[in-house]
């Protein structure tokens, strides 16, 4: 999940109205008649068996545009092979949630269905459940480069039937970047390593305290930072408490009441609290992830962030805010367990896959369009352009995919320690419930209730999941 | 057909009067009753945007569901303080004033007046949203004006989040009231006013017993319409804030969107969405009966 600063490009539509008006204004009113704006949403496009139709999520940062540099790429790479045949890329620039909001209804009818669609392997549960996707298996079955794919990274797009729903493009993990120099200011160690949560704090109050006017720790939380506060934020924390903190696979039940997610509360609790952390306002602005990638970090504006291991490519050549300093700048330590039991360390994955619609119109086509997506030359290249960590074996041992970014054989080396989060149809809905929950504590509720309003809402989600 | 068949009225002929409409009321019936009626419908079921496919009768489930639930009653308190701040109090009275003075003022002011309040209202939603966006948020141009005065800035997106979006409606509304009442002025007779000032009746008598009773039924028209569509704000409280923080400004449409669209609960938005409605016709209701307009 990438934080993305939402501008929702919803259509407003308003109603003119016959009214007398005085000949005074008629000048004015008939300008304002004039400029009525109507805007719809543009139907499908009629179905052409030769065109494949591929729906990705743009940014909504106009100075990020690899993603489409990339399919634009490719698009003319499958056109060259496939004589005949054409792709037509469907941008669609939108938060992240209303991204998803968007495809799901496209996905609804076959007259809107793409044939191809970018899907976080954190809804694709959901939408397997909701019937919008294919199974490939008889796809992936005929084709030679699956083997050559992570079993972790093809588990992620696995649903409860057993069937594989999406081709993963790469994965993520997650850490806590800091700042050497505020660290300097402040005499904490360049190589700094924390144990365990009150490390953590400790270091952050040790900032607040020696570096005025820094913030010292920034944790993703809130409503409006979706899926980023739920995963780097909560869940990074959540899975340093125990075992399974989340949902029980044995029973098949979300856990209600427990320690460790007070726990995990309690601290974003402390964070915002102490002031720690941003303004409260500042960390629930949906743009925080922007503010925090092109500002916060490179204008040295704060000292730790627990943050995704794609973070570098913020600042890369051509990026959107170059920063030549940030490799020797910025150290990365792992997030550590609560108490340091063990493993010692925590880290939460996720990643995107490429699935086809149930209702799509040129499945065949569709996937043509993924092997070509995932040539080696095309997966190591979207793999150091997203600054992503690699899911084919051959990706991962590529000597230029290595050099690409600083810290990547940091983020490489979280792999073995990391968690997928639960591939259950309801997770989308239950990370909407840890948002409010962690809102709930930023703005100085205290974490029993939060916790108690969270299980609630479980229990609702737990009678409409039936 | 001709008048005089009209006029002599037998069932053919009334019968024929139907026909010019009947191309209009069929497109009606076909694009707006059926997509409500299935809306009606889903309101009763379990739909779900993702998650899982089955789509079953629930009964009444998403009513008592949205009266019991307290994000359902605040969003319903907090749509009822956007709608009196922002429509009743603000665009209404506001637009009354500034129509009121333009009759008197000159005709220089009258055009300045009018451009700027109407370029306010012509803007697109999503535009003016992030215009006050930038005018609310913490260090954005309120602030700016704070300190040069030297009193307190804040982030008044964070701490009074209801009022910044209702300030916003206001600010982008007031010309539609504004347009609606320089007419009804312009209709008042001038010696109307001129035989109560004669009589000796000072301004704000005039306005009190001459005026207001005589645009009563554009006072009607215009707090239902302005209502109705305040009501249905979404945009402009979406870009400001997204109902936040917590769920301080989640109005009833925003309200129905994070359920229907980020919770995947559509059966339940809709519901929510047909209860609108009957706020919406509760409030136009209540205007009929006040005003006694003939609607």
């Amino acid at each position: 999940m990438r934080p993305t600063a939402p501008v929702a490009a919803l259509a407003s539509r308003r109603r003119p109205h016959r009214s007398a008006y005085p000949s005074r204004l008629s000048p004015i009113l008939a300008c304002v008649l004039a400029a009525w704006a109507l805007t719809g949403c543009a139907g499908g496009s009629g179905h052409d068996a030769d065109t494949v139709r591929i729906a990705y999520n743009r940014s909504t940062d106009n100075a990020i545009r690899f993603k489409d540099a990339f399919l634009e790429d490719v698009k003319k790479q499958f056109e060259r092979a496939h004589p005949g045949k054409k792709a037509e890329l469907v941008p669609i620039q939108a938060a992240d949630n209303d991204y998803a909001a968007k495809v799901q209804q496209m996905m609804r009818s076959p007259r809107t269905a793409p044939d191809l669609v970018y899907e976080d392997t954190f809804r694709i549960n959901s939408d397997i459940g909701a019937g919008y996707l294919r199974p490939l298996d008889d796809y992936l079955s005929r084709w030679d480069q699956w083997g050559r794919f992570a079993a972790t990274a093809k588990a992620a797009a696995k649903a409860e039937d057993g069937r594989t729903y999406g081709v993963p493009d790469g994965t993520d993990t997650r850490g806590l970047w800091f700042n050497k120099q505020i660290f300097a200011k402040a005499g904490l160690p360049a190589n700094w390593r924390p144990g365990n949560w009150a490390e953590v704090l400790d270091a952050a109050r040790t900032v607040k305290e020696k570096v005025p006017g820094v913030i010292p720790l920034n944790v993703y939380t809130g409503k409006a930072a979706g899926e980023a506060a739920a995963m780097q934020g909560f869940e990074m924390l959540l899975y340093g408490t125990g075992r399974d903190p989340l949902y029980d696979p044995a029973a098949k039940k979300w856990v209600a009441g427990s320690k460790g997610f007070r726990d995990a509360l309690g601290f974003v609790r402390t964070v915002f609290a102490e002031k720690l952390g941003p303004d409260p306002s500042d960390a629930l602005d949906p743009n925080v992830g922007t503010h925090l990638a092109t500002d916060w970090m490179p204008n040295g504006k704060l000292a730790i962030a627990l943050d995704g291991s794609w973070l570098g490519q913020n600042w890369i050549a051509k990026g959107p805010k170059e920063w030549p300093a940030w490799s020797t700048t910025l150290g990365q330590a792992a997030m550590p367990t609560q108490y340091g039991q063990a493993p010692g360390t925590v880290s939460m994955s996720g990643g995107w896959t490429w699935a086809i619609p149930a209702k799509a119109a040129n499945p065949d086509l569709a996937f043509d369009f993924v092997k070509t997506l995932q040539t080696k030359d095309n997966a190591a290249r979207w793999d150091v352009a997203d600054a992503q960590i690699a899911v084919r074996s051959d990706v991962a041992a590529d000597p230029a995919y290595l050099r690409s970014m600083p810290g990547i054989t940091f983020f490489t080396g979280l792999v073995p320690s990391t968690h997928y989060r639960p591939a259950v149809p309801a997770y989308p809905q239950v990370s909407t419930a840890i948002g409010e929950a962690m809102e709930s504590v930023t703005t100085g509720g205290s974490a029993a209730s939060a916790a108690k309003a969270y299980d609630d809402q479980l229990t609702s989600i737990a009678r409409s999941a039936r | 057909m001709s008048a005089s068949a009209a006029a002599r009225g037998g069932r053919g002929a009334r019968a024929a009067r139907w026909l010019p409409i009947a191309p209009a009321t069929l497109l009606l019936l076909l694009f707006l009753a059926g997509p409500i009626g299935y809306c009606v419908s889903i309101a009763f079921t379990d739909m779900q945007l993702t998650g899982s496919s089955a789509v079953d009768f629930v009964g009444f489930a998403n009513f008592r569901r949205a009266f019991a639930d307290p994000a359902f009653r605040n969003a319903v308190w907090l749509t009822l303080v956007f709608t009196v701040l922002s429509s009743l109090v603000g665009q209404n009275t506001l637009g009354l004033a500034l129509a009121a003075l333009m009759r008197r003022a000159s005709r220089p002011v009258r055009t300045v007046t009018g451009a700027l309040v109407i370029t306010a209202w012509v803007l697109p939603e999503i535009v003016a949203a992030f215009l006050l966006y930038a005018f609310f948020r913490r260090e954005g141009t309120l602030d700016a004006i704070l300190d040069r005065l030297h009193l307190p800035a804040q982030n008044w997106l964070f701490t009074l989040p209801i009022l910044a979006v209702s300030f916003a409606n206001v600010w982008r509304g007031t010309a539609f009231s504004m347009l609606i009442y320089s007419a009804a002025l312009a209709e008042i007779p001038k010696d109307v006013e001129e035989a109560a000032e004669v009589d000796g009746a000072g301004g704000a008598r005039r306005f009190w017993y001459i005026t207001l009773p005589m645009i009563r039924r554009s006072i009607g028209t215009n707090l239902m319409l302005n209502t109705l569509q305040t009501l249905s704000v979404f945009g402009l409280v979406w870009a400001m804030t997204r109902g936040g923080p917590g769920d301080r400004s989640q109005t009833l449409p925003v309200f129905m969107y994070d359920q229907a669209f980020l919770k995947s609960l559509i059966g339940y938005g809709t519901a929510v969405a047909l209860l609108l409605l009957l706020v919406g016709s509760l409030f136009s209701v209540v205007y009929l009966r006040l005003l006694k307009v003939e609607a």
